[in-house]
């Protein structure tokens, strides 16, 4: 019996390690070709050491397009994203989770129900709308129409839920209102669950592709999904090239996920669902 | 006179209300107007020149009669098919893996994981060379070391949409793990125990405790990955545009063709509410139907 459970422990490591590798090859794929001259990319068998290495593929994709600024845009973006929905998300999970009002169970099932509404069907209303208001090419039509999450708002409502009222009574009797209540105390506490809220939206702000494609024209403002894709219809038959523009596109958001991994994966497992 | 001070409910639902404000405006501008304004613009015949005119139900009518609408339907169905069911499979293959004492467990998570931290569309220009029939595409060169034949994938109209397929499959896994970790995480090891205590072992403990009370997560992940597959865009936009002879134009690429290259509104936003109904009715139907069989602890 015991040796068993051995042999399937070992088992199961070996083929979690396998599919891992299995799984990171197309990025080996992306690093490799990234460093090759245009005539060895399509060699057979596959060289999985350049020779010579060229460097000079990101220079030369640097300079094929504007990349400092789609980076700068896409930092913009996921940042004032990000702070903007935690501000209202924490707002409103505090009135959801803490306050007890009338038409508190209607709104938070109306809340609920947009869950339900494609990305799709915003876009073509989002568009006439903003496009109206002159917002189109600005940062504004980027960001503002991000700020609303209802997954944030859950998320954080749940934690707050967890925070016994006696906090909040003692608080008020020491004259803290509410607002300081919820900005001083409520959200540093419940800091796993903010992290895990700012980095999904962090990420997927970084990540979004089909609304920044329709709200911006002018090349000076497209994020780096967009331009990325952009550039790879211009150069898609350089792969060394496209595969350099994808590797500057992906390093930044790979750096970040390592620093904050932990975070993200706990902060799924713990936070993210109970049953 | 003394005035009455107002009760407490009544002061808490003033202080909510501020407490919502920007929440309620942004979810009404940005999320539950376009419901209605879509279904308004999908009653107009709307080019971006000229001014919008009434016509009604037309657009839902040309709708019906359009071969290359119910062709994106079933291309989005045969993408659905393929695409969930074995994301799904995987992902609790790989989290039930993942699930116990392992060497360089967090290693191993994260290197899963990756592919969903990259963007969708950034991993389909990878995957858009990997796929390539050339001699040097990564898949093809597995083929050849296994002594398989070369294919000519995204060129090819019956492999196209399995490409899409094995792109998204990749690029979701590790996510999805993430979440039946959770779900696997969350059940007591109180049932195990008694189920071991009853003799149960192996297959056995996966069909009568892990699968019963895994059942809310797994639910939650076959909606949330149906509803994102329906709206698949990124990878077709990268990779075939819809092509070869249209064998991957998805309903969300036929939209935005419609609407932002064509700039027919009133067209795609007829197709946008026949997809909002669908994604509405199946969430209900789902509910009614799955969600009463779900067991919870």
């Amino acid at each position: 019996m015991k040796r068993r459970d051995d042999f399937v422990r070992y088992a199961v490591q070996v083929a979690l390690v396998a599919g891992a590798v299995l799984v990171a090859v197309p990025f080996l794929w992306m690093l490799v070709t990234s460093l090759k001259e245009p005539d060895q990319v399509f060699t057979q068998p596959i060289h999985w050491v350049p020779h010579p290495v060229r460097w000079r593929n990101y220079v030369e994709a640097w300079q094929a397009a504007p990349f400092a600024r789609y980076f700068l845009n896409s930092a913009v973006v996921a940042v004032v994203t990000t702070a903007g929905q935690l501000v209202v998300s924490a707002m409103a999970a505090y009135a959801f989770a803490r306050l007890d009002f009338y038409l508190r169970e209607p709104l938070f099932a109306l809340f609920l129900g947009t869950m339900m509404i494609p990305e799709p069907l915003r876009l073509v209303p989002n568009f006439l709308v903003l496009s109206r208001l002159g917002w189109i090419d600005t940062y504004l039509a980027l960001t503002v129409p991000w700020m609303i999450s209802v997954f944030s708002i859950f998320l954080l409502r749940q934690f707050f839920q967890t925070i016994p009222q006696e906090l909040e009574d003692a608080a008020a009797v020491d004259g803290c209102p509410r607002w300081r209540f919820l900005t001083q105390i409520l959200v540093p506490l419940a800091r796993p669950a903010v992290l895990t809220a700012g980095l999904f939206t962090f990420i997927g702000s970084w990540n979004a592709f089909l609304w920044p494609l329709i709200v911006t024209n002018r090349e000076t403002m497209r994020p780096i999904q967009v331009g990325v894709a952009t550039f790879f219809q211009e150069y898609g038959t350089l792969p060394n090239l496209a595969m350099a523009a994808s590797t500057m596109a992906v390093a930044p958001v790979l750096l970040f996920f390592f620093l904050v991994q932990r975070q993200f994966i706990e902060g799924i497992i713990r936070t993210g669902l109970k049953g | 006179m003394a005035r009455r001070r107002p009760s407490p409910r009544l002061r808490a639902t003033v202080a909510a209300f501020f407490f919502l404000l920007p929440a309620l405006l942004l979810l009404g501008l940005f999320e539950i107007g376009p419901v209605f304004y879509s279904f308004y613009v999908s009653l107009l015949r709307w080019n971006i020149i000229g001014t919008p005119e009434w016509v009604g139900f037309a657009n839902y009518l040309a709708l019906r009669g359009d071969p290359d609408f119910w062709q994106a339907w079933l291309n989005t169905a045969y993408y659905v098919l393929l695409s969930v069911p074995t994301t799904m499979a995987l992902a609790l293959l790989l989290a039930s893996a993942l699930h116990r004492p392992l060497v360089g467990l967090g290693a191993l998570r994260t290197a899963y994981f990756l592919p969903y931290v990259t963007a969708a569309n950034a991993a389909a220009i990878v995957w858009f060379y990997v796929f390539h029939p050339e001699a040097g595409g990564l898949l093809n060169e597995a083929l050849r070391l296994v002594g398989l034949p070369r294919q000519r994938w995204l060129l090819d109209p019956r492999l196209a949409m399995p490409a899409v397929a094995i792109t998204q499959v990749w690029h979701l896994l590790g996510y999805q793990a993430v979440l039946f970790l959770a779900g696997l995480q969350n059940i007591s090891r109180e049932y195990y125990e008694q189920a071991a205590i009853d003799g149960a072992s192996g297959w056995r403990l996966f069909r009568y405790v892990t699968w019963p009370l895994l059942s809310p997560t797994t639910y939650f992940v076959l909606i949330i990955s149906l509803i994102g597959a329906f709206q698949v865009f990124s990878p077709v936009y990268i990779m075939t545009r819809g092509g070869p002879l249209d064998s991957t134009m998805v309903l969300v690429y036929y939209l935005y063709r419609h609407s932002f290259e064509y700039f027919d509104f009133g067209y795609a936003s007829a197709i946008a509410y026949v997809l909002f109904v669908f994604l509405f009715v199946l969430t209900l139907v789902q509910r009614r139907t799955i969600g009463t069989r779900v067991h919870y602890q």
